[in-house]
């Protein structure tokens, strides 16, 4: 669940004003495609979700934390209640696809008796079976990012947020990738919010699409991509 | 924490050190040498106040009594001098013994004459602490049957043995100080080594909700085994050198001239120090070179 009201970040070095009221509200539970061209401040909105950067003005709560406000201490409580994807993978080249999840669970705490069973259980709902030994890079692109959705879910997050990605993925890749994040999101309840520029996926699958430009959100709507040239 | 993860965080601390092995060796070794010269100091300075104390207590203060009282008057004087702080040991010495000393020490040529009342009945004196003897000796002054002007102290030696004994503890200090911050500025440094190689696993941590500390750990227990391994290693070092330096000390000088402080003696709280001195490197080093990955 997201809750933003005028947020407003600055990026001092660069002098970028990236996000300049920017209000949205999602709830439990729904699928949302957050578009717009680049630059226009969609990667400055997931930093923000994941406490990676604070706003400088306004309103942002994050699974009922309050992203502006939180303790550096709290951070890794709030992060457990998110999965995070992005663009280039981000798997750990040394461990195998097993390990890979496994540790997220593991540097939370988890005991080994639960980690034994979630694992299986999670690459298994995204399909990859059979290719626990695997390391990363003997893995297709579409299979590695299933990896990353996997550890995504392993510690049952309330909400999944991917910057880009089907950036690094042929368009049938892309498609099913995206068909899995739509499945997730039925049979878990799982809130998933994707950050794209992919036209064609976007209006593939009919979900809700914020469309944000130069750090002002100019439509929030369901159904295909929107376009600045409709207006 | 539970059990499985302390052990997969100490398997991660030594796995690192296996995976670094030159800067591992080299931190080991600097932290080492930096035990060696530290602990060869505060051997010197131990030495050195040990062989200013042996002096210190050669420095005797020597009251002169009053000649129009009598021996048994004299003697009489004993309690309250003894009665003053910072004193260590009162003897009396009637002028007969007086006589007989100073015979003894000159040759016989200055000797004929000499009359046993030329010399006055006193009491030596030595204190507990000579940095004090000017107001110690202005106290026995102010005795009855003493008086000013009647007492000998040796004021400037003693203040000489003071200013060596503060010179050689800075000195000591300030090697310890910057010594320290050397080794832990090359642990640091290693650690950050591997923080680096292992920086997209730590941002992986993070992203996922492990605690800093859980993330700090492998590294304190990778700053923990090499500053315990240097510190171990530097001991064995030092101890050796110092054992074997103090026995040709004793071969050439002689016990009596020169009195070396056994290793017995010191090797517990020396052990102690450096334990505690690798164990503040090794925490302080990894500590240090996390804290950049930890901001957000
Ligand atoms: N770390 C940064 N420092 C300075 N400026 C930045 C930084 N990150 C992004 N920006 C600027 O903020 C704006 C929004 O960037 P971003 O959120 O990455 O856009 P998008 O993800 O939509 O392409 C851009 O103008 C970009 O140049
Ligand atoms: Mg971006």
């Amino acid at each position: 669940m997201i809750q933003m009201k005028k947020v407003k970040v600055v990026y001092r070095s660069s002098d970028t004003v990236a996000l300049d009221g920017v209000s949205m509200s999602i709830d439990e539970g729904e699928f949302v495609f957050l578009v717009g061209p680049s630059g226009s401040g969609k990667t400055t909105i997931m930093k923000l979700l994941t406490g990676e950067i604070r706003a400088d003005a306004g309103q942002i709560v994050v699974n009922d934390f309050d992203m502006r406000h939180i303790k550096v201490r709290k951070l890794p409580k709030m992060r457990r209640t998110l999965g995070v994807v992005f663009q280039d993978f981000r798997l750990i080249d040394n461990m195998s696809v097993y390990d890979n999840v496994a540790f997220a669970m593991r540097v939370t705490g988890a005991r080994n008796k639960k980690i034994k069973q979630r694992v299986p259980e999670v690459l298994a709902l995204v399909g990859l079976e059979g290719r626990e030994k695997r390391m990363p890079k003997e893995l297709s692109g579409g299979e590695q990012q299933r990896v990353a959705i996997a550890r995504a879910l392993v510690n049952n997050p309330r909400m999944i947020v991917a910057d880009e990605p089907t950036g690094n993925l042929d368009p049938v890749r892309s498609l099913e990738l995206m068909l899995l994040l739509e499945k997730i999101n039925e049979d878990t309840g799982t809130t998933i919010l994707v950050v794209t520029h992919e036209k064609e996926l976007v209006n593939a699958l009919n979900k809700r699409v914020i469309y944000i430009s130069e750090g002002h959100v100019l439509s929030d709507r369901k159904g295909g991509y929107f376009d600045e040239t409709e207006q | 924490m539970r059990l499985n993860s302390s052990a997969y965080l100490i398997r991660e601390g030594f796995r690192s050190i296996g995976t670094h092995r030159f800067m591992s060796f080299a931190s080991v070794a600097i932290i080492m040498a930096c035990l060696i010269i530290m602990g060869s100091f505060s051997l010197v300075t131990e030495n050195i106040n040990a062989a200013i104390h042996a002096l210190e207590n050669q420095n005797e203060v020597v009251a002169y009594i009053d000649e129009t009282l009598s021996e048994d008057e004299a003697r009489a004087l004993q309690p309250q001098i003894e009665a003053i702080d910072n004193i260590a040991t009162v003897e009396f010495v009637n002028r007969a013994a007086a006589m007989q000393n100073f015979m003894s020490n000159f040759s016989s040529y200055v000797q004929e004459g000499i009359d046993e009342t030329v010399f006055r009945n006193r009491f030596v004196i030595t204190l507990e602490d000579i940095t004090f003897m000017a107001q110690t000796k202005v106290q026995i002054e102010a005795i009855s049957g003493i008086g000013a002007g009647n007492v000998l102290a040796h004021l400037d030696y003693a203040k000489a043995f003071v200013t060596i004994r503060n010179v050689v503890s800075v000195i000591s200090l300030v090697m310890i100080a910057l010594l320290t911050f050397i080794s832990i500025f090359i642990m640091t440094n290693t650690i950050k080594l591997a923080t680096f190689s292992r920086r997209e696993e730590i941002a992986i941590m993070r992203m996922v909700g492990a605690t800093n500390s859980f993330i700090r750990l492998p590294f304190v227990v990778e700053g923990l085994v090499l500053g315990i391994l240097g510190g171990a290693l530097g001991f064995a070092a030092t101890a050796g050198l110092y054992q074997l330096i103090s026995r040709r000390v004793v071969a050439s000088f002689g016990e009596a001239l020169f009195n070396v402080v056994p290793l017995s003696q010191i090797a517990l709280p020396m052990f102690a120090a450096y334990m505690a001195l690798s164990v503040v490197v090794g925490v302080f080093g990894a500590v240090n070179a996390i804290r950049d990955y930890l901001k957000v």
